[in-house]
């Protein structure tokens, strides 16, 4: 009989009486407590329930509200009794009526008694950690709490304002070091007792009593005072979320929880029949047989407060809807952009595909329909090709085909002629990867068989259109990758270029382009841009051509080195 | 929007009323139906094994034999009406009512006979682990957006026996193509999309149905459903959804709308009007079911569990593990 364990019970009367039944089983004296909140008729139910097990007591029954003293003073009645009415105890430990032992209670009395100095108690400075809930660290110690946060929030947080104006501070007693950590703790006779029948008590009582959640700070902090060896953790394992609210065990952890390697684990669900059937029954099978593996659980639960509060950047569905520019992200994966390079090739859609393996569409943007790669009418997720459907939502349109498609690169064409209204979020998407050559939309103008009158009209509409998109491009707001060449720029040296883009996507192509698109035939385009001036309308954006053309002739020797290579 | 729901009690007439069984804690669900019998046998079971303790449905003017189907059951309580639906609001004036009297302070789950709710771990835990977890964290309602299920091939050629799980048959859905404003008046959000946008609103997607639904909410006799289940007052219950960019949890209501019933039901509701504007909606299904009954396509996922939904983004499992 070493070890004793001091039990506060609120709920779950049947399930406490379980784990009672079983610690007793092992030996080991139980006090508990019960709420004072608890029905009177409730509470007789269960102390009628257990009479029949050996070693239990009851102790003065307080009132436990979160963050408050009364769990504390609690803690404080049960441990005297405890430690007035078994005197061969030689540890405590504090659980929970939700706690659940995982391993045999036999493991945890050799365990303890291996270690008759040691108390188990997490207890750390404030400085030192990160899970303080409400960003209340150090002045939990410092400032009055004398309002529930529960059910008097708004004089709790007015409160703590004032005190912060006027700059309230209060004095630590004896200049003791205020630690916290987990409430759930193991301590031994020697540190227990010293606490309790410190002659000082009355001042730390009093000091506590108005500190915000004493219950993880009392024992903590003052177990430094007279422990021989502490053991910084807990025996328990208790996962709390980022609210601080402890998280919940369920049926389908049994795995998990077999392999955490614990003692006692909190807090189970009431209704978890498999769990309490798998520990309190068939106890000896139920740790030994796979091996621990403790590491599973913090990452699950770490992952699931991640998922909370970080969600998956470029997802936008029922439950994560974040409000403009705290997206985190407005898409999931880099995709390129290109504009003006099938005006300029005539292959440049295949060539693309089978240069950089990504998927290659046309005009996903075109005022007809979408233009889906391989002249699909539907695409990934169940995207449709209706103009109206995407126009109705641009941006969902283009976030749902970056999710729908990841693990695969998407690349498509813009310009001009299409839907201009989702070029704002591209500019602003660090996963946007924009490619542009200026002017090019000239081309299909140039070789198209058009009245000139029609031709020079739209060409100043397009160069409008495209001298807007530029300028978004250029804005200081822009964090997608851009890339503008005039047209003239861009022939004088296309494979370059070209080498640059590929290379950014970044997909097997590590020895240099092997094949190269075909380029428009551009004799002439530089008598046709004179013809536009010579209406009236300057054709700026793609940069200086020379009337003459000799245009063919530089570039092709420039494309012969990267052939030879 | 109490008073109405008030004005319109008076055309529910209780047919059988258990209501003496609720205990407190129960989770309650609350439907309407219009000659839905064949759904009903597999839309109690699946409530009850999720651990639903009450049915509490309501009747309107079926002239199959839902009605006495239901009444049998223990777990029931049964209201008719014959007044016009629409005239209730699509059910809501009366859903609300019985909400109010008899849903206070319980977990109230409303849901249509062709709705199945799916939640984050719901294949091994009950919906009461979901609601427990909900009360610690203070949340008060929970979203499921509904997602239309439909078959691979014409909607019309298998026949849906009772007591079949509809998604055996109905098992396809649309897994990335939904799109999400935000009301800005009374804060929830507005989806639409999938195969009904795809397929029957290609060109006017803004008449599409909306999908957004807030099924689950811990009733107090203050609120109010607004319009169906799509959103709620006081408009806190709403905020379903987080704006900086994390997840919350949220499930998925399973649609089987679209089994071989779908044409005939469409027609008939087509002739009866009482859908929301003008049945433009039957009006499109209709029209196009006539030729070309089929809403399956390549990209179609085959449904496979919440899992798989969560995956895909389209539920999440929040920080509930």
């Amino acid at each position: 009989m070493s070890v004793g364990i001091v039990m506060l019970v609120h709920t779950a009367f049947d399930r406490a009486e379980q784990v009672v039944r079983h610690w007793s089983a092992a030996g080991c004296p139980l006090v508990i407590h019960a709420d004072k909140l608890v029905p009177g008729k409730a509470y007789d139910a269960f102390v009628q329930s257990v009479a029949d097990v050996p070693d239990v007591r009851f102790s003065k029954r307080h009132r436990c509200e979160w963050g408050t003293w009364g769990l504390v003073a609690a803690t404080q009645s049960a441990a005297n009794l405890m430690l007035e009415e078994f005197p061969d105890v030689r540890h405590v430990y504090l659980a929970s009526g939700s706690c659940l032992p995982l391993r045999p209670v036999q493991e945890l009395i050799d365990y303890l008694a291996e270690r008759p100095n040691t108390d188990f108690i997490e207890s750390a400075t404030t400085a030192d950690v990160p899970w303080t809930v409400g960003g209340l660290d150090q002045e939990r110690f410092v400032l009055r709490f004398p309002f529930s946060w529960r059910k008097q929030k708004f004089l709790f947080d007015k409160y703590v304002s004032l005190q912060r104006f006027v700059r309230f501070k209060r004095k630590i007693p004896n200049g003791i070091v205020p630690h916290m950590g987990s409430q759930w703790w193991c301590l031994t006779r020697q540190t227990l007792s010293a606490i309790l029948q410190d002659p000082e008590r009355e001042v730390y009582d009093r000091y506590f009593k108005k500190v915000w959640i004493p219950d993880e700070s009392y024992f903590q902090t003052l177990a430094r005072q007279y422990s021989r060896q502490i053991e910084s953790r807990s025996l328990t394992l208790s996962k709390f979320d980022y609210q601080g609210k402890p998280h919940i065990f369920y049926d389908d952890h049994l795995q998990l929880l077999r392999r955490s390697d614990c003692f006692v684990a909190r807090k189970i669900w009431p209704f978890a029949d498999r769990l309490y059937e798998a520990f309190l029954t068939d106890q000896a099978s139920a740790m030994k047989r796979t091996e621990p593996n403790p590491g599973k659980i913090d990452r699950i639960f770490a992952k699931a407060v991640d998922r909370r509060l970080r969600g998956r950047p470029g997802l936008f569905m029922q439950s994560r809807f974040p409000s403009e520019d705290r997206e985190n992200g407005l898409t999931c994966a880099p995709y390129s952009v290109f504009q003006g390079f099938t005006d300029l090739f005539d292959n440049f859609e295949s060539w693309l595909t089978k240069t950089s393996g990504a998927r290659v569409h046309g005009h996903l943007f075109a005022p007809k329909r979408v233009e889906f790669s391989e002249q699909q009418t539907v695409m990934n997720g169940a995207l449709s090709d209706s103009a109206e459907i995407r126009d109705y939502n641009p941006r969902a349109f283009l976030v749902n085909l970056i999710w729908n498609t990841r693990g695969e690169r998407q690349c498509f064409q813009f310009g001009p002629r299409d839907n201009q209204e989702i070029q704002i979020d591209m500019a602003k998407d660090p996963n946007a990867q924009i490619s542009v050559v200026s002017g090019a939309w000239a081309v299909p103008l140039f070789r198209s068989n058009r009245d000139f009158s029609d031709i020079r009209q739209e060409a100043a509409l397009l160069q409008q259109i495209e001298s807007k998109h530029l300028e978004i491009l250029r804005s200081q707001w822009t964090r997608a990758r851009i890339r503008i060449w005039t047209m003239s720029e861009f022939i004088e040296a296309p494979m370059e270029a070209l080498q640059t883009i590929v290379d950014e996507i970044g997909q097997q192509n590590l020895r240099g382009l092997a094949e190269v698109p075909k380029m428009a035939d551009l004799t002439g385009f530089g008598q046709f841009l004179q013809n536009l001036k010579n209406q009236g309308m300057h054709p700026y954006l793609m940069g200086d051509f020379p009337v003459e053309h000799n245009l063919h002739e530089p570039q092709q020797s420039k494309r012969k080195p990267y052939l030879v290579r | 929007m109490k008073l109405r729901a008030y004005r319109k009690h008076f055309s529910l007439k209780s047919v059988v009323d258990r209501t003496e069984r609720i205990k407190p804690g129960d989770i309650l669900l609350f439907s309407t139906f219009r000659n839905e019998y064949t759904r009903l046998p597999y839309f109690m079971k699946y409530y009850r094994d999720l651990g639903v303790s009450h049915f509490l449905m309501v009747d309107n003017d079926s002239n199959d034999s839902g009605r006495e189907y239901l009444a049998e059951q223990k777990d029931v309580s049964l209201w008719s009406t014959t007044a016009s639906y629409k005239m209730a609001r699509f059910g809501v004036d009366w859903l609300n009512w019985l909400q109010q009297k008899y849903g206070h302070g319980h977990w109230t789950l409303v849901v249509d006979p062709d709705e199945l709710f799916v939640y984050p771990f719901c294949d091994t835990r009950p919906i009461r682990a979901l609601t427990d977890w909900l009360d610690v964290s203070q949340i008060p309602s929970f979203g499921a957006m509904l997602l239309d299920m439909y078959p691979k091939g014409r909607i019309d050629t298998v026949q849906y026996t009772p007591g079949q799980n509809p998604i055996e048959i109905a098992s396809w859905f649309d897994p990335g193509n939904y799109t999400i404003e935000q009301n800005k008046f009374y804060g929830n959000l507005w989806i639409q999309g999938g195969p009904r946008a795809r397929v029957f609103f290609p060109d006017a997607p803004k008449k599409a149905p909306a999908l957004n639904k807030i099924p689950l909410v811990k009733w107090d006799r203050r609120y109010a459903y607004v319009n169906s289940t799509h959103m709620l007052l006081p408009r806190g219950l709403n905020r379903t959804y987080d704006e900086w960019g994390g997840e919350k949890a949220s499930g998925v209501l399973l649609h089987a709308k679209f089994l071989r019933e779908f044409g005939e039901k469409a027609a008939e509701e087509l002739t009866r009007k009482q859908h929301y504007s003008a049945s433009v909606e039957y009006k499109a299904y209709v029209e196009n079911l006539k030729d070309n009954p089929e809403l399956w396509c390549k990209w179609s996922e085959k449904y496979i569990n919440w899992r798989q939904l969560e995956i895909l983004g389209l539920m999440s499992k929040g920080n509930w593990a």
